[in-house]
Formats: C-alpha cells, sequence, structure tokens
C-alpha cells in the first residue's frame, strides 16, 4: 500500500469476464446457424474464432453453406408476408423488445464484444451498447410511425446484410433495426472474426418473440456473404465493409434490381485551423484515430493542420501519446486493446514500413505494447506527402498521417484528395469559418469541433466511394423502403421496334413550293453547339418510318468534353434555390412559347402503346409539350423546398442534414416522350444543383436541338446541361466507366442497366436504373419526391455549440 | 484472467530527429519535491486573448475520463489516502468557534483512524491533510492547535467571499493574516474585472495581493461559477498566474456552481500553458461540493493526465473540503472490513 501511494499508478482494474465465458462453455463452445427461428445443428463444418488479446480459441462456428444460405433466404420469405402485414404498433413493440433486452443484456454484450473483437470494454461499455439500444428504440419508433411517416412506401422485402469485424453488434443494429422498423425480413452475415455478439443477439430475438424467419444469422466467412449477396431470392444487399467487396457486391448485384446500400471504406480528413482549441484538438485526434485501434471506417487518419500551428499540435500530441494506455480490452483503464487479428496486424505494420520507406517520419511513445496478443501502438507520421501511400491507403489501423495547409482552400483540396468522401472533423472556434468549410467537403458526414460522434436519428454514410446509402434517421429508413409506381389506368407506352430502313420521304405537297431549309443538329457542349467528334450523323425516323432528320453521332470523346464542361459550371450549385428556379421557370417559358414548333416535332415522334391508336399525333404532342411545362413548373418549385432537417440528436448542438447535389449526373432517357422523358429526368437534377450529361432519346434524337435552343434563350448557364445524341447503351457504359461522373440515371433495358451498373463499380458512382416503362405523362409516376431523393445525397453536419 | 503487462518500458530512444526542443516544463523535479514559486510575469494581453476553449470538447473529454481511467482495490484505498493528503479541511461557517477549530485541527493531524491505517499498513507514513483551511479570526487558533505537526495554515482573505470590500482594506486582511500565522492566504478576485475584460485591473489586483502575502503562498480563487464561460476561466487562470499566483483555486464554494471538471480541466490546461511558456509550475485547487470518495478519485485522475504526478502531491494540488474526509474514511473501512460503512462510526470533523 505504501509503495502505491508512493508510485501513484493505476494498477490492474479487469472488468470481470466469467458469466460470458460460462455462456461460451454452455454451448460447448460451438454454435450452428439461426435459421427460421431454430437454431442448425452445430456439428459440421466450423471456423475458429480467436480472442484478440491472447491469441487463445473462444469457440467455433459454423460455416454456412450455400445450403445453410438458401434455408435462410427461404425462412426469411416465407416470414415476409406475415411480418409486413403486420400492425406498425405490433412491429413497434417487437423492436422494442429489442431495445430493452440489449439494454438488460448490455454488460454481458459488451465484454463479450470486447473478448472477441479486442476493443476496449470501456468503449463496448459506454459507446457501442448504449448506441446499439438507442438504435434499437429509435427504429421502434419508426416501425410505430411507419405508414404515418411514409405513406405509400412499402418494404423493400427480404434484406441480405453483411456487416464488418470492427463494431459487430452496432453495425448489426444499425442493419437489422431499419430493416424490421420497415416491415423487411433478414439474413445477416456477420463478419467472420466476430460472430459472437451476433449469436447471443439472436437469442434475444428467440426470447423477445419475433415471429420465426424474421431475423436469419448465417455465420461463414467470404464465400457465404458472397453466396447471400448472390442469391437470386432477395431484394435488397446491405453490406458494410471495405471498398474492394463494395466493388465486387455492385458487380455481383448488376442488373438484378435489388437494391443496394454500401457502407465502406474512407480515409478521413481531420481539419485544424488556428484559431482552434488545442487542446481539445489533442483529444479529439484520440477520439479520431485511438478509438477502437483506428479500426473505423470514419476514423480521422490524417491530420490537415494550418502551417503556423503544425509544430505546437504535434508536440502537444506526443505529450499525450505518451499517456495513452495500451492492453488487455478488458481493463477498465486502458485506451487501446487488441488489433482484432494477426493479419490485420501485419497490414498495419506493413503500411507502416512502407510509410518510412517512402520517406515520412514514424513517431511512436517510449512504451512498448504487450507482447502477447495483437497489440499496435498509436503511431504518428510526419513529413507525409500526399502522394505518399500512407496519405492515400486506408490503413485501419492506430496510425495518424500529418499534413500542412496554408489557406482554407488548401485545406479543402487536401481534404478532397481522395477517392473515399465518407467524414471530416474541422476544428476552429469560428462559426463563419467552420461552416464555410463544412459544405465544401465532399463526405457524407462532418463533425465540427468533435469527432466520431454517432446517433439513430442522423443519418451515417458516405460519398464517392466510401459508398451509398445512409444509416439512421429518415434518411436510412428510406433505404429500406420503396414507393410503388402507381399503375391505374392504361399501360404505359411502349415503342414497336424500329423498322429496318428509312422509308422514302413524303414528296413535297405543293410541287411549286420552295424546299425546306436543310438543318443539321449539333450536340450541345458546355453552352455551346458542337459537331460530333466522330463526324457521322444517325438518321432519326419519325412514327411512319420516314426519315425525319439527322442528328449527330455521339462518341467518347463527345461525353468527356461534355463531362468537362459540366464540372467546369460548378458555379450552379452555388446558386441559391431560388435562382435556379427561376431560370427553370424562364426555361418553361419559352418552351411554352415555343409550342407549335414543338408540337409539330413531337408529332412525327414514335408512339407506341394504346393511345397510340386512338389519340392522332397532334393532340398527343400537345399534351405532351403541356405536361413538360408543368414538369419544369413542379421541379421549379421545388427546388428552394427540397430542404433538409435538423436531426434531433441527444446533443447540445444541432445535426444538420444537409440536400447536396451529387455533382455530374450522367442521363440517359427513354425512347416514348423523347422531351417530357429528358426534362423529367433532368429537371430534379438541375432543380437540386446538379450538372447533367444527357444522352437524348435515341429514336427520338431532335428534341436535343429543339430543347439547346430553348437553354440558349433561357440563360441557362453553359455547361449545366449538356446534350449528346447517339447510342444510348454504348454511350451510357462510356458514362458509366467515367471516373468523373458522379452518378448515372438509365432508362433503357435491363441488359444495358446491368452493364452500367457493372461499370460503376470502377468509382461506385450511384446508379438508377430502370427497364419497366413509366407513364410519364401522370405526375404520379413520373415526378416527385422519389426522384429528388436520388438527386441529392445527405451530408450531416454535427454542430455541438456551449460557451 | 490474465493481466496483460502494460508500459513495459523501452530501451532508452535513439536519436530521434523529430522530438520538440527541450523544454524548461515540467521541470522534472522529484514528485516530492515542492516547486519554485511562481514570480509571475508581465501582463501578457496577446496570451490572453489567444485562449480559446470549447466547451462541448471539454465536457466530451471529462465524460469519457471517467471511462477511461479507474483505481480498484488497494490502488483505490491509497489514492484516496493520497487524496487526503492533499486535502485542505476547511471551516468557513458563520458560527466557528474557537472550539470548532480545534476539533477541525485535531481531525486534520488524525485524519483517519489509527486502527484502519494500521489494517492497511499506513500507520507510520505520517499521513495528514495538507492544511487547514479557516476565516482571519481562527487562523492564530488553528496554527496553535497545529504546533509541531507541520500542518500549515491557510486564510480565507481579501473580503471572502464576495471580495468587494474596499481594496486597502483587502491588502490588509491578507497582512493581518499573515502576521497571525497564516503560511497560506486563499483570497477571492474582483469578478466583475472578467466579466468587463478588464485584465489589466485584475492583474493589479492580484499583484498587490502577491506583494502583501509576502512568504505565504497566494491561492487565487477565480470564483468560476460567477465568470459565464470557460473561455473566461480560461484567461482569467492566464492573468491570475501571470501576476504571481502559486495556486489557482476554482470557487470559494459560495457560488451557485462550485468546483465542476470541466472548469478543473480548463484551469488545469491553463496551468499546463503557462507553465510551457514561462517554465513555473503552479499548483491547482478545486474547492467547493467534492463531498465524495468517486468524486476524489475523479480529480485525482484528471491531475495525473494532464499535469502529471507532481499535481498529485499537497505541494502542487489541494482539495478544499470538509464532508469528503467522512466519505474517504468509509471507503478504507470498507476495503478493511469488507462491509460497509457508517458515517458515525468515523469520528466527527
Amino acid at each position: 500500500m505504501r509503495a502505491i501511494y508512493e508510485a501513484m499508478d493505476y494498477g490492474p482494474a479487469p472488468e470481470g469476464d466469467a458469466p460470458v465465458r460460462a455462456w461460451l462453455a454452455g454451448h460447448g463452445g460451438r454454435f450452428g446457424h439461426f435459421i427460421g427461428g431454430a437454431w442448425t445443428s452445430a456439428e459440421g463444418e466450423a471456423f475458429p474464432v480467436v480472442e484478440p488479446a491472447t491469441g487463445r480459441l473462444l469457440a467455433h462456428v459454423a460455416q454456412g453453406s450455400a445450403a445453410h444460405v438458401d434455408a435462410a433466404v427461404a425462412a426469411a420469405r416465407a416470414a415476409l408476408p406475415v411480418w409486413r402485414a403486420l400492425d406498425d404498433h405490433a412491429r413497434a413493440r417487437h423492436l422494442y423488445a429489442l431495445a430493452r433486452l440489449v439494454q438488460r443484456h448490455a454488460r454481458e454484450l459488451a465484454v463479450l464484444e470486447s473478448l472477441d473483437n479486442g476493443k476496449p470494454i470501456r468503449e463496448t461499455r459506454d459507446i457501442d451498447l448504449p448506441l446499439v439500444a438507442r438504435h434499437f428504440t429509435h427504429h421502434a419508433g419508426w416501425a410505430q410511425l411507419r405508414e404515418a411517416e411514409f405513406p405509400g412506401q412499402h418494404p423493400v422485402g427480404v434484406v441480405g446484410q453483411v456487416i464488418p469485424w470492427n463494431f459487430p453488434l452496432l453495425m448489426l443494429a444499425w442493419k437489422v433495426a431499419p430493416a424490421l422498423a420497415a416491415g423487411c425480413t433478414v439474413v445477416l452475415k456477420p463478419a467472420e472474426f466476430t460472430p459472437l455478439t451476433a449469436l447471443r443477439f439472436a437469442e434475444l430475438v428467440a426470447q423477445a418473440g419475433l415471429p420465426p424467419g424474421v431475423f436469419n444469422l448465417v455465420t461463414g466467412d467470404g464465400t457465404t456473404g458472397a453466396t447471400l449477396v448472390a442469391h437470386p431470392d432477395i431484394d435488397k444487399v446491405a453490406f458494410t465493409g471495405s471498398t474492394e467487396v463494395g466493388r465486387a457486391i455492385r458487380v455481383a448485384t448488376a442488373g438484378t434490381g435489388k437494391a443496394l446500400s454500401l457502407e465502406l471504406g474512407g480515409k478521413s480528413p481531420f481539419l485544424v485551423f488556428d484559431d482552434a482549441d488545442l487542446d481539445s484538438v489533442v483529444e479529439g485526434v484520440v477520439d479520431a484515430i485511438w478509438f477502437n485501434q483506428g479500426q473505423v471506417c470514419c476514423a480521422g487518419s490524417r491530420l490537415l493542420v494550418q502551417e503556423g500551428i503544425a509544430d505546437d499540435l504535434v508536440a502537444r500530441l506526443k505529450v499525450r501519446m505518451e499517456r495513452l494506455r495500451v492492453g488487455n480490452p478488458l481493463d477498465k483503464a486502458i485506451d487501446m486493446g487488441a488489433i482484432v487479428a494477426p493479419v490485420q496486424l501485419e497490414r498495419i505494420r506493413a503500411l507502416c514500413a512502407q510509410g518510412v520507406a517512402e520517406g515520412a517520419t514514424c513517431w511512436q511513445p517510449s512504451w512498448t505494447v504487450p507482447t502477447e496478443g495483437a497489440f499496435f501502438p498509436p503511431t504518428l507520421f510526419t513529413d507525409v506527402a500526399p502522394a505518399s501511400t500512407i496519405a492515400q491507403q486506408e490503413i485501419f489501423g492506430p496510425v495518424l498521417v500529418v499534413q500542412t495547409f496554408r489557406s482554407p482552400a488548401e485545406a479543402v483540396a487536401l481534404a478532397n484528395n481522395t477517392p473515399y468522401g465518407l467524414a471530416a472533423s474541422v476544428w476552429s472556434e469560428t462559426i463563419s469559418l467552420a461552416l464555410d468549410i463544412a459544405p465544401r467537403l465532399a463526405c457524407g458526414v462532418v463533425w465540427v469541433n468533435s469527432t466520431n460522434l454517432f446517433d439513430a436519428a442522423a443519418g451515417f454514410g458516405g460519398y464517392r466511394e466510401s459508398g451509398f446509402g445512409r444509416e439512421g434517421g429518415r434518411e436510412g429508413m428510406a433505404e429500406y423502403l420503396v414507393t410503388p409506381v402507381v399503375d391505374e389506368g392504361a399501360p404505359p407506352p411502349v415503342l414497336p421496334a424500329p423498322t429496318a430502313a428509312p422509308a422514302a420521304p413524303a414528296a413535297p405537297t405543293a410541287p411549286h413550293a420552295l424546299p425546306p431549309v436543310d438543318r443539321t443538329p449539333k450536340l450541345f457542349i458546355g453552352g455551346k453547339q458542337a459537331r460530333p467528334d466522330s463526324g457521322y450523323s444517325r438518321p432519326v425516323l419519325d412514327h411512319r418510318g420516314r426519315l425525319a432528320g439527322e442528328v449527330g453521332d455521339g462518341n467518347r470523346k463527345d461525353l468527356r468534353n461534355a463531362v468537362e464542361a459540366a464540372h467546369a459550371a460548378a458555379g450552379w450549385r452555388a446558386l441559391s434555390g431560388h435562382q435556379r428556379a427561376q431560370l427553370l421557370y424562364y426555361l418553361a417559358e419559352n418552351l411554352a412559347a415555343r409550342a407549335p414548333e414543338l408540337e409539330a416535332l413531337l408529332a412525327l415522334a414514335p408512339r407506341g402503346g394504346e393511345a397510340a391508336a386512338t389519340e392522332a399525333p397532334e393532340e398527343a404532342a400537345a399534351r405532351e409539350v403541356e405536361a413538360t411545362v408543368s414538369r419544369l413548373f413542379s421541379y421549379a418549385a421545388w427546388a428552394d423546398k427540397h430542404d433538409g432537417a435538423v436531426h434531433d440528436v441527444p446533443l447540445r448542438g444541432v445535426a444538420l442534414a444537409m440536400h447536396e447535389p451529387i455533382g455530374v449526373v450522367g442521363v440517359a432517357c427513354p425512347d416514348p416522350y423523347p422531351l417530357l422523358g429528358l426534362v423529367s429526368l433532368v429537371a430534379p437534377l438541375l432543380a437540386t444543383g446538379n450538372r447533367v450529361v444527357a444522352i437524348p432519346s435515341e429514336r427520338f434524337p431532335l428534341v436535343a436541338p429543339a430543347l439547346y435552343a430553348l437553354l440558349e434563350t433561357s440563360d441557362i448557364p453553359a455547361g449545366v446541361l449538356n446534350l449528346v445524341t447517339g447510342a444510348r447503351d454504348p454511350l451510357a457504359r462510356v458514362l458509366a466507366d467515367h471516373d468523373d461522373v458522379d452518378a448515372l440515371w438509365y432508362v433503357g433495358t435491363r441488359e444495358g442497366a446491368a452493364a452500367v451498373e457493372r461499370a460503376s463499380a470502377g468509382n461506385l458512382k450511384r446508379t438508377w436504373t430502370e427497364w419497366d416503362p413509366r407513364e410519364w405523362l401522370d405526375p404520379r409516376q413520373g415526378e416527385g419526391r422519389a426522384f429528388l431523393r436520388r438527386a441529392v445525397q445527405v451530408k450531416n453536419v454535427w454542430i455541438p455549440y456551449g460557451a | 484472467m490474465t493481466v496483460t503487462p502494460l508500459h513495459a518500458p523501452r530501451g532508452p530512444r535513439p536519436a530521434d530527429p523529430d522530438t520538440p526542443p527541450p523544454r524548461r516544463w515540467p521541470s522534472g523535479l522529484p514528485v516530492e519535491q515542492p516547486p519554485a514559486r511562481n514570480p509571475g510575469m508581465p501582463l501578457d494581453l496577446a496570451l490572453v486573448r489567444a485562449v480559446r476553449v470549447n466547451r462541448s470538447a471539454v465536457e466530451r473529454r471529462v465524460a469519457s475520463l471517467a471511462g477511461r481511467r479507474t483505481v480498484k482495490r488497494e490502488w483505490q484505498v491509497a489514492w484516496l489516502l493520497r487524496a487526503i493528503a492533499c486535502m485542505d479541511l476547511t471551516t468557513l461557517a458563520g458560527d466557528d468557534t474557537p472550539g470548532t477549530v480545534r476539533r477541525l485541527c485535531a481531525k486534520a493531524r488524525q485524519p483517519v483512524r489509527r486502527e484502519l491505517l494500521e489494517a492497511v499498513g499506513m500507520a507510520d507514513a505520517g499521513l495528514t491533510v495538507g492544511a487547514v483551511c479557516v476565516y482571519h479570526p481562527f487562523v492564530a487558533v488553528a496554527v496553535e492547535a497545529l504546533a509541531g505537526s507541520g500542518i500549515p495554515v491557510a486564510a480565507v482573505s481579501t473580503g471572502f467571499p464576495a471580495g468587494l470590500s474596499p481594496l486597502p482594506l483587502r491588502v490588509a486582511e491578507i497582512r493581518e493574516s499573515v502576521a497571525a500565522g497564516a503560511a497560506e492566504i486563499d483570497v477571492v478576485i474582483t469578478r466583475g474585472h472578467v466579466l468587463r475584460g478588464a485584465w489589466d485591473a485584475l492583474y493589479d489586483e492580484v499583484r498587490l495581493f502577491r506583494e502583501a502575502c509576502g512568504e505565504a503562498h497566494l491561492k487565487v480563487i477565480l470564483g468560476t461559477g460567477d465568470l459565464a464561460t470557460l473561455t473566461q476561466v480560461g484567461r482569467a487562470s492566464q492573468v491570475a498566474m501571470m501576476a504571481g499566483a502559486d495556486v489557482i483555486k476554482t470557487s470559494t464554494g459560495k457560488e451557485a456552481a462550485n468546483a465542476t471538471l470541466p472548469v478543473g480541466l480548463v484551469m488545469a490546461r491553463m496551468i499546463r500553458a503557462y507553465g510551457e511558456h514561462t517554465g513555473h509550475e503552479v499548483g491547482f485547487k478545486p474547492a467547493g461540493g467534492i463531498r465524495t470518495a468517486k468524486q476524489a478519485l475523479e480529480w485525482l485522475v484528471l491531475m495525473k493526465e494532464e499535469l502529471g504526478d507532481r499535481w498529485l502531491r499537497p505541494h502542487l494540488f489541494r482539495f478544499g473540503a470538509s464532508g469528503l474526509l467522512t466519505d474517504i474514511e468509509r471507503q478504507v473501512e470498507h476495503f478493511v472490513t469488507g462491509r460497509y460503512a457508517a458515517a458515525h462510526r468515523q469520528p466527527m470533523v
């Protein structure tokens, strides 16, 4: 006692693990799958689950086969009709029960998670488990309010979910809670390294009395996950994990019609301006990169600091790092536990070695980490250039790289200099500066003077190659709901196949009349009429199969130019909604003024469907023009009304859900309604601040010259809308392959959609594909919030305050 | 369960090109050695105004610290005894009499029952509280009662607690208490100076107090509950240290808000910043509202983490407390007997 009194050190403070080890022993250390409300045999093929802190075996867990996945999907499918038809209040009771069960068993789950994952008991106890319970409670609320808050929307169906090892139970909650709240049924595949809390959760599901098959759990490695993702009978895939696997899933689900949400990797910047509270910044860095051993997708792994304070901040960081404690995850007085597995430890070591080899300076505290188990010390790299591997690649370990900037503009440039776009922290005591930076960062979450804040009421998810879709909040619920297309009245028109060869043009009705002046439609790129690079033209046939004109045959270089022009028009997003509305109204005004000319043109367009037989082409054309004017009015109206939200998060502060444009969007337009179809897709994108490269109707692209004349007279800035006529699918493929196109909307064939989705994996651009026809004339099908929702991505900006 | 070893020492670091230039602070003195007194420095308004404190971030740090560090079993007992050694055992009631002050001093000499100290092997550690803190009229009584114990007597002064009596009287009060034998003077500042940003007036006031103290140590009470924002707390701390405070102290115990951990964190960080700038080590004293052993441990953890082990000794860290001692005694008894303890079994203050 006297010695401790003199030394004043901390001593061991272990959290007991006896109840958890007794639970493992009670199962004989072996676990099966949870399918259709029952456990499968724990015998058979299995894999070991190891305690990262000691390398010792915890349990054997069943390896999921294709048959297991089949059985689980079948159970989920069988449970779907009952679960989705269940009263909202009944589903809310089930979710509430899960929330309370998690709370009642919180310590047991926290200890189990620490054993299995290696993360400190402080984090599982104080962060993970409270968030898990919060997530189920919050979504019990969404279940209760589903019909009231999402009227007319339906659950997407059977959902296959694959989750990572870094927050095993929290990621389960983020996936399972919204799915169940929406009325979906679930097949979940937890990570191979960390399946134990999911297994315990399955027991709680059984205890809560959820109908069998609503929640199914299949354990296994990556092959099990791939089998689940590829299963033909699931309606949606939700995945959190590496960008590499996310890409593979995008390819695997291309053209299947499965909904997809991906939460992937990151290399998130942590920006520190010279007016920040530097001591608090230091603690922010601790929470950013030494939280969960840095194995956090949104970890602030790139410290960008204003040059004048860089030395000061680095010195303070080193002092702080000396005081961090690494050790047994169950010790209540440590800051960092074990790395999840030796393979991950090796990866971290290799990347650090590469950083040193590339000339960066590595600094670690003077103490050493335990040699037993997988431990890695907190690590700081200075002298890091943007070109350095460790500045670009996600390390997924407790490794921070430091770079400096001179100005806010350079800070933003460095921050955005990455394929990722998950999260960012901005530190400044000047509100005008911090709130100027936040919208300029290409990422889904911005924490002002804070980091790694999460809540069920705020959406979480990325921009760019950090994936798409949101988890949490209203935007997260939307991922598990679909708005069915209203299918009243006649079926939407489908065009008959084009005739093989153009019929002869109609003979002039009056032989003595002057011949018409020949017209040469062009492409419209960067506000200029441009000849096609190919030098070729395409014939355009009217509904009788006669040559109606010729348009330029656009190719990849035309698209390249169009995308560059669209990027150059970035000023469009900076306009206010009111300004964009004015321009869209003006476009509608000019379009209405040219109605007779447009009607005459559209009367030539190919037609299909029932109306084609009964309605004169001129009448149909007049209706289409009128609907187009109305559609432009709709989106002009919405331009300043599709605003974001202030989420109610448990924080003294606000979490702003801002609707931001996605960027440069490619649009491949439908053939029926060549004018209305194009405007229906382009207008919501323009209204929300995107710039568009559109491929007009392949069958009747003559609307392009009519439209660009209107764009020119309507003061639409150059490059905001670019029109490249030509063969739809080859052009769409070029856009899908283009790494500087942020999203692609494609209306065409299923094969074309599959090709587009496969190619979109390159930069994980957001895609929206359709091959079922729509009745664009019907506003319930042809416009609305569903279009606007796809035209934006939600950025959540957390702003804690307090003087 | 095995406990993985923590912080095994590593050999001396070879040439580290990135090591910052050696700082004069922390002093590097042995933990038991008292610091040199802080002579202060000229008022530097640029430094004062550069202080920016983000309350939300400070509160998050404080909230997570309780989960990041803890002490259990014999470590907990040792830390609690350390808390006693750092305690300014205080009575500041209007009905104080020489009798109650003598009783307090007796408790200061023997803060924990002897059989408990024997049970934990601390009987010969010479455990006493850090000081006894009284109003001026009882300084002489306390000095006499504590004679030979080595326990200093502290006097609250300068029109405590509001500090709004005429400045010459406040200065004279200090001199009276020093003359009566007080080794430490706990002064209060004019909070209005802080609220109005009158840093030069605050600086001059504390400078006068420091001169009046002479050899006695100057403990400057900021009255943080009155200072409105954490940034103001930080700036007032800086000015007090520039003016020569030996210790900065949170509260009188009479404000609506007492010593809170966020305030403590800000003041500790200011002590570090001032130390890094000047090389001087300034002490810290949270006072008011610290009544439980658990709170005492939180404060000790805060000191250890933010300032280091030298701030776990009475020469750089004090609690202002009265009821705290009884709760600590109960915890020590619980450790010794395994039974939960009752307050009435501990000798009262």
